[in-house]
């Protein structure tokens, strides 16, 4: 079975969750596990296929979410409307980041660090101003309609969530079929050869990082219609960067369904451990840095990794 | 076609490339030879953008070029493949060398097609669907060559796409380059495969220590005293002179 067809079957059992669990526990856990799938499909198209780890995907996440508080709450904006305008906040401010930093030829460590230092300003920022609510966060009062976003029914949220995902995937599917993603994908291999086959080093990773920034404003946005609520330590957490690149690594980074593999993975052991231990603070961290050494010691090309054909004999390489 | 002035490039107290002057003409294979350091591959980075020159100018196809980025030399039709293989390793070879053709072909389809039409002018037919990586170095030194020809180049530089190739490899692969010239790209060529430069090229420039030393038929080059001498240290051409009298003598 490949990846491809994993992934696919994986996704069609994922939509039939709310309609057969009636634990509004387990619907919760289910609906957390696509909204990191698809946190982690946005770091993903960076650093999967473009090969640019960034450390602080929280900052998009968290302007998204603050976006939309933001825009609803001060200015009286509707709550799709206020959506729409964070997730382009979102891209934009991840195209002025990838300018600054890729005009400039950080990559690497130094890139993944100034990506860490953003998110931090920022949490430090929307803690300090009464307009971003300081210390206490954003609460959206509820009103549970249509037109706000909000819905009674939380299975609606769980279909968004899961579309969300088809939509990530579908990103990841045009990525390996496109000349964007073949000229991103060859930055990520080699810049030097990239440069000499004509590809613009600077505009290719600065769109990555304006889509990436885009989708992981998409869950901020997502994150707050469904909890009503945000807060600079949830938003602009560093756990939040963590769990966007450790998904797709343990998922396997660059692959279409990595994200959502690693994120049902992660959280299932998470939730185990939870149940095990009756709710030990912390303990699931623990546990995710575990399933990260193993993972890169037995499953380099992650979960998605196992489904792979056994690599074919390196017979025939002889003569070229 | 490329016109390069008094091109200068210096790394520190090093001058890599010091005032080099050349011209390619339409349709040919220039070759440049030097000894080990001579600059070469600095001055095919100074002429491609790859690094800033410091004095003189670059003018291709009429237009100044100098100090453009390689990505906008290369899409005027001036590319080049480096002497260091650089595959994209994890991706196949058909994908490695539809990058290159992406350049001119926004569809996927057109590209990959080109990618196949390429992969069987250079031989690597069979091999379409191997992961770069796991190609030989001969395999990686024509993968340079089908990448940088898939751009539909005007003017293809190559850095010793030869070197370290067993003889039947050079043997095969001299024929692809010459087949490349006759299909209307002008090929300029840095290589130490005497066997090759002078089978293949029509002119060769001899740099040593960034300067250009000697230029002209091939032939004539090889046995310019001064072009012997850089190779072989001061006194050889006098050596070599002498030996060769002498065994014409015997």
């Amino acid at each position: 079975m490949s990846a491809r067809v994993a992934g696919i079957i994986l996704l069609a059992l994922l939509f039939c969750v709310p309609f057969a669990v009636r634990s509004e526990f387990w619907l919760s856990f289910w609906l957390l596990v696509l909204m990191f799938a698809f946190l982690g499909q946005s770091w993903n198209v960076l650093g999967g296929y473009g090969g640019q780890f960034s450390f602080g995907h929280a900052l998009f996440f968290g302007i998204g979410a603050y976006g939309t508080a933001v825009l609803q709450m001060r200015h009286g904006v509707n709550a799709y409307v206020a959506g729409a305008m964070a997730i382009g906040v979102g891209a934009a401010v991840g195209g002025i980041i990838g300018l600054l930093v890729f005009r400039y030829r950080l990559r690497g460590a130094y890139f993944a660090l100034v990506t860490l230092a953003f998110a931090e300003v920022a949490r430090v920022l929307v803690s300090s101003f009464q307009y971003t609510g300081s210390g206490f966060g954003m609460l959206i009062p509820l009103s549970r309609s249509v037109e706000n976003f909000q819905f009674a029914d939380r299975r609606v949220f769980y279909l968004i969530a899961w579309l969300l995902v088809v939509i990530g995937s579908l990103i990841a599917v045009w990525l390996e079929n496109s000349r964007f993603g073949a000229q991103l994908m060859a930055v990520r291999e080699n810049e030097d050869a990239a440069q000499a086959l004509g590809i613009n080093l600077v505009r290719t990773k600065v769109l990555a990082l304006t889509l990436s920034g885009g989708m992981a404003a998409t869950v901020g946005v997502f994150y707050v219609q469904n909890y009503l609520f945000v807060d600079s330590h949830i938003a602009f957490s560093p756990a939040m960067s963590i769990e966007a690149l450790l998904v797709c690594i343990v998922g396997g980074l660059g692959t279409v369904f990595g994200p959502l593999f690693g994120a049902v993975v992660l959280h299932a052991l998470g939730e185990a451990a939870k149940q095990a231990t009756g709710n030990a603070p912390g303990l699931n961290l623990v546990l995710y840095g575990i399933v990260l050494i193993v993972a890169l010691r037995f499953l380099p090309n992650g979960v998605a990794g196992l489904f792979a054909r056994k690599p074919r004999r390196k017979q025939d390489t002889g003569n070229a | 076609m490329l016109e390069v002035r008094d091109l200068g490039k210096r790394f520190g107290g090093i001058k890599a490339v010091d005032g080099a002057s050349l011209d390619v003409a339409q349709g040919e294979i220039v070759a440049l030879i030097g000894p080990n350091g001579a600059g070469k591959t600095t001055l095919f980075a100074a002429i491609t953008g790859f690094v800033p020159p410091d004095t003189g100018h670059v003018r291709f196809m009429g237009e100044p070029i100098t100090g453009l980025p390689p990505h906008v030399i290369c899409a005027r039709g001036m590319v080049r493949t480096f002497q260091i293989v650089q595959p994209f390793g994890a991706l196949s070879v058909r994908e490695n060398i539809a990058v290159g053709a992406h350049l001119h072909r926004p569809r996927r389809r057109d590209a990959l097609a080109k990618a196949e039409q390429v992969a069987a002018r250079v031989g690597l037919d069979r091999r379409l669907d191997q992961p770069a990586a796991t190609l030989t170095v001969a395999g990686r030194k024509r993968l340079e060559l089908a990448r940088a020809l898939a751009t539909d180049p005007k003017l293809l530089l190559l850095d010793e796409v030869m070197a370290g190739l067993n003889p039947t490899e050079i043997s095969e692969i001299v024929p692809v380059v010459r087949g490349i010239r006759d299909s209307g790209v002008t090929v300029m060529l840095i290589e130490h495969v005497m066997q090759a430069v002078v089978s293949l090229s029509d002119r060769a420039y001899v740099l040593n220590n960034g300067r250009i030393i000697a230029s002209g038929s091939t032939a004539q080059v090889a046995s310019d005293p001064q072009v012997i001498e850089a190779y072989l240290g001061h006194g050889a051409a006098e050596r070599v002179k002498s030996q060769l009298q002498a065994s014409h003598a015997s």
